[in-house]
């Protein structure tokens, strides 16, 4: 069995699936049921200065897929609504109760160093493993100076997490917003201020849905809706990039990361630690499932690190990070071509008529026994994997590498370069 | 025993529910949207059912509707009668993948159904008068698709109809609870929405209407007029009480008051192999008979009726049971004698049994009644027409069940129906 202890800037939990800062983890009743299901952490929803903020109704938006299964969900809920007093309480409680389980707790304040280092010191009283800075929230708090528009200026991301290390000796973990041009200036100076990790990514800036009857963003509070903060498994790819930016970036290397967007099955979880982060965050999932889908993301993460032969989440965390290269690096002469298995091919044509219409018209039909016949027409096939990708029987089209005989050449280096170096 | 409506038991209920709107997105989302899809070759309307299927998951259900009554106006009718199992959903794709079609016929039902429950405006309009006059004979699947296309084009139509309602097959020939709820009336209302038609009941080829006449007073003539007449076993016995037509037996029940069916007998002997038969048999069953028994004188494999039917009579109490052909009827039940094949030849063993009945329902085909068809080419019992439909006289056309086109289906008779009044309008315009 592999092991699925999990660190992330000195904070310990028995595996890498925290809750993220939301909803789930509002309050002690959630953060109990979770833990009682198996979650190795939870990052307590944003604290902030009292009097509690004030929320709307209603708070999310949906996008769904074809089978109407969640593919995303936005939000334009502020950040905790209870008093300040009771959260602190509970989470000691909370802490109390699971003392293997790491608690972390979130955080956020104007832009003035008191208000940051008071509110760390009244967290850190609690008992709790660590602070979470929240300087990504993109809608409602920004809108009084805080969440993102503190996350957006690198200066100010030094300057608040420099605060919070000076207040505490707890572990200090910056959340990053993906709503900024380049994650590296955020995530370079969260470095430069002190944090012992980064997490990300924070919601995305969204208007998930209109609703065509009331003519309104979605989610509609009286006639009239916001921007909110995409979460779900359709922002996984954006998350993927920008923890894969800051694990291979120089600056940023070595940096903890503790990965955060979409996280919906073990193998979303697989990817983010090989690509740089030593643990997960998860909402949306257990906001669509319950939290009992932990057992699945911690049993099948393990099973398939047995099968790998990793024992430890150190020897997988990072491992895809080193293939991770700039296109410039990318082989020229590399070259591979569709191969189409006629024993699976089910007939549809689908991999003929978007090759034909939007590519390279490299699948021919030809009259089969019975069904069609589909070939690849390997001189006109630039292994784009199109048709691979909307072909719906798994494996019946894949993609067979060239034996070119031909050098490992990156454009720089290409002949066909004009303004090729080497 | 009370049969009412709603009554699990009764014919007048249906026999396969309509899909949710949930069942028909679910399906319509398993649908893989082929290129040049084998369904769609696989229906002799050649509906753009992929399209259709994508309208219904995209929630645009009277675009999905259009789409098939664009070229099929009976998609209502086929969505419930066709037999898909042998058409569209033998083609389906998802049968490889996954032993498991597209509903495509429940989803065109639902689509359908859609538009005529919530439409307040036929989908099509009609082009500009042509001042041409076009005389339809038969209100039936394909006299009224080759109306609904006349009228389209912006002919002037006058259907002729020998039965005090439209519909034909539809109306008279279909059990109910494969049209229920007045469907079949619903549907003529419908069609007739787009205008420019006018129906005559009561009127019959050979009584008061003669083909002379129609070609006199008209610009073109169609001859929609099915098959009306029923095969005879040939057998002593035949015309004793209890025996009657299957297809009679059938109009019967249609058109009876649903809280007063017809009486059945105790044990009901069915003769036949085809679509009628497993109608009357299932039918009888359904009204309260305490045994039906379907029996065909070849094999599973070659009855009219496809295997998906066969299992519905079957989980419906029928028995069925094949190689026997009947030789007498008498007063306590039919006698048949065992047949073999061989070499494809047909051949009775010798073997005789006597099958117990109070009441035989025939369903042996039917055949094209051939008075008042003076002038016109038959050949093996059906009306010779060319590739544009034109039977042997001028300015007269045909179509449907009293042609050989395809397969006697509702879904070909429109088909028919539709390319004949295109024929006719390239006639009135040339």
């Amino acid at each position: 069995m592999a092991d699925l202890t999990c660190t992330i800037a000195g904070i310990r939990s028995p595996n890498p699936f925290w809750l993220a800062s939301a909803p789930p983890t509002d309050k002690a009743y959630n953060v109990l049921r979770a833990f009682r299901a198996g979650w190795g952490g939870v990052v307590w929803k944003t604290l902030g200065e009292d009097p509690p903020v004030v929320n709307v109704s209603s708070r999310y938006g949906a996008h769904h897929d074809t089978e109407r299964r969640l593919y995303g969900i936005n939000n334009i809920e502020l950040i905790s609504d209870r008093p300040l007093e009771v959260n602190l309480r509970e989470i000691a409680e909370v802490k109390k109760a699971f003392p293997d389980r790491a608690m972390v707790v979130s955080l956020m304040a104007r832009i003035e160093e008191e208000a940051w280092a008071g509110l760390a010191r009244r967290i850190e009283a609690t008992g709790c493993d660590g602070l979470e800075l929240n300087l990504g929230c993109p809608h409602g708090m920004c809108e009084r100076g805080m969440g993102s528009a503190i996350g957006q200026v690198p200066e100010m991301v030094e300057q608040v997490t420099r605060w919070v290390k000076a207040a505490t000796r707890l572990p200090v973990i910056v959340k990053l917003t993906p709503n900024i041009t380049n994650i590296l200036w955020s995530a370079e100076a969260a470095k430069r201020g002190g944090a012992d990790a980064v997490s990300l990514i924070n919601t995305v800036n969204s208007i998930v849905a209109v609703d065509l009857d009331a003519m309104a963003p979605t989610p509609v509070v009286d006639g009239k809706g916001s921007h909110g903060g995409y979460c779900g498994p359709a922002v996984k790819p954006i998350a993927l990039n920008m923890v894969a930016e800051i694990a291979r970036n120089p600056a940023t290397a070595g940096l903890p990361i503790s990965g955060i967007g979409g996280v919906t099955t073990w193998r979303d979880a697989a990817e983010f630690l090989a690509l740089g982060a030593s643990g997960v965050q998860v909402c949306t999932a257990a906001m669509t499932y319950g939290f009992k889908i932990v057992e699945d993301l911690a049993g099948g993460l393990s099973n398939w690190m047995d099968d790998k032969g990793y024992r430890s989440l150190d020897q997988l965390t990072g491992r895809a990070v080193r293939n991770v290269v700039n296109w410039n690096d990318l082989n020229m002469n590399f070259s591979a071509k569709a191969v189409i298995d006629p024993a699976l091919c089910i007939d549809c044509g689908r991999c003929h008529v978007v090759c034909e219409d939007t590519s390279h018209q490299a699948i021919r039909i030809d009259p089969g026994e019975g069904r069609r016949l589909f070939t690849v027409i390997d001189a006109e096939c630039v292994g784009c994997n199109l048709c691979s990708h909307v072909c719906p029987v798994p494996d019946c089209i894949t993609m067979r590498p060239e034996d070119t005989g031909l050098p490992y050449v990156t454009w720089p280096q290409d002949p066909r370069n004009p303004l090729r170096t080497a | 025993m009370t049969l009412t409506a709603d009554s699990p038991a009764s014919p007048y209920g249906d026999l396969i529910p309509p899909l949710t709107k949930v069942q028909a997105m679910a399906e319509a989302n398993r649908c893989l949207y082929c290129y040049d899809a084998a369904c769609v070759r696989a229906c002799p309307t050649g509906i753009d059912i992929p399209a259709f299927i994508r309208s219904i998951a995209t929630g645009n259900l009277r675009g999905a509707a259009t789409t098939i009554l664009a070229e099929n106006i009976m998609g209502g009718t086929c969505g419930r009668v066709c037999p898909t199992e042998t058409l569209c959903e033998q083609a389906c794709v998802r049968n490889t993948a996954e032993e498991r079609p597209v509903a495509i016929g429940r989803l065109q039902r639902h689509a359908t159904d859609g538009l005529m429950a919530t439409a307040t405006a036929h989908p099509f309009t009609r082009a500009p008068a042509t001042g041409r006059r076009v005389a339809v004979v038969g209100a039936g699947p394909a006299g009224l698709s080759c109306a609904h296309r006349l009228a389209m084009l912006g002919h002037a139509v006058t259907v002729f109809e020998a039965r005090a309602k439209s519909g034909g097959l539809n109306e008279y020939g279909l059990a109910p609870y494969k049209m229920a709820d007045g469907f079949a009336q619903r549907e003529v209302a419908f069609i007739l929405g787009i205008g420019g038609i006018t129906v005559e009941h009561g009127r019959r080829l050979g009584a008061d209407l003669s083909l002379e006449m129609l070609r006199r007073e008209y610009d073109a003539v169609f001859l929609g007029i099915g098959l009306g007449g029923s095969n005879r076993l040939n057998i002593p016995g035949e015309d004793r009480p209890g025996v009657e037509d299957a297809v009679a037996f059938i109009e019967r029940v249609r058109q009876a008051d649903p809280a007063a069916p017809p009486a059945v007998g105790r044990r009901v002997v069915v003769i036949g192999g085809g679509n009628t038969a497993v109608d009357a048999a299932i039918q009888a069953k359904r009204l309260g008979a305490e045994e039906v028994t379907l029996v065909y004188r070849r094999g599973r494999a070659q009855m009219g009726a496809t295997a998906w039917e066969q299992e519905l009579a079957q989980t419906n109490g029928v028995v069925l049971k094949t190689f026997a052909m009947p030789t007498g009827i008498g007063p306590d039940g039919v006698t048949f004698e065992h047949t073999a094949l061989s070499d494809g030849r047909l051949a009775g063993t010798g073997l005789t049994f006597l099958q117990p009945a109070d009441m035989v329902l025939k369903a042996v085909g039917q055949t094209l009644r051939a008075d008042a068809l003076d002038g016109l080419t038959l050949a093996g019992g059906k009306i010779v027409v060319d590739g544009g439909f034109r039977t042997a006289l001028p300015k007269v056309f045909a179509g449907g069940d009293c042609i050989a086109s395809g397969e006697d289906l509702t879904v070909q008779s429109v088909q028919d129906g539709k390319l004949a009044a295109l024929s006719i309008h390239s006639f009135l315009t040339a």
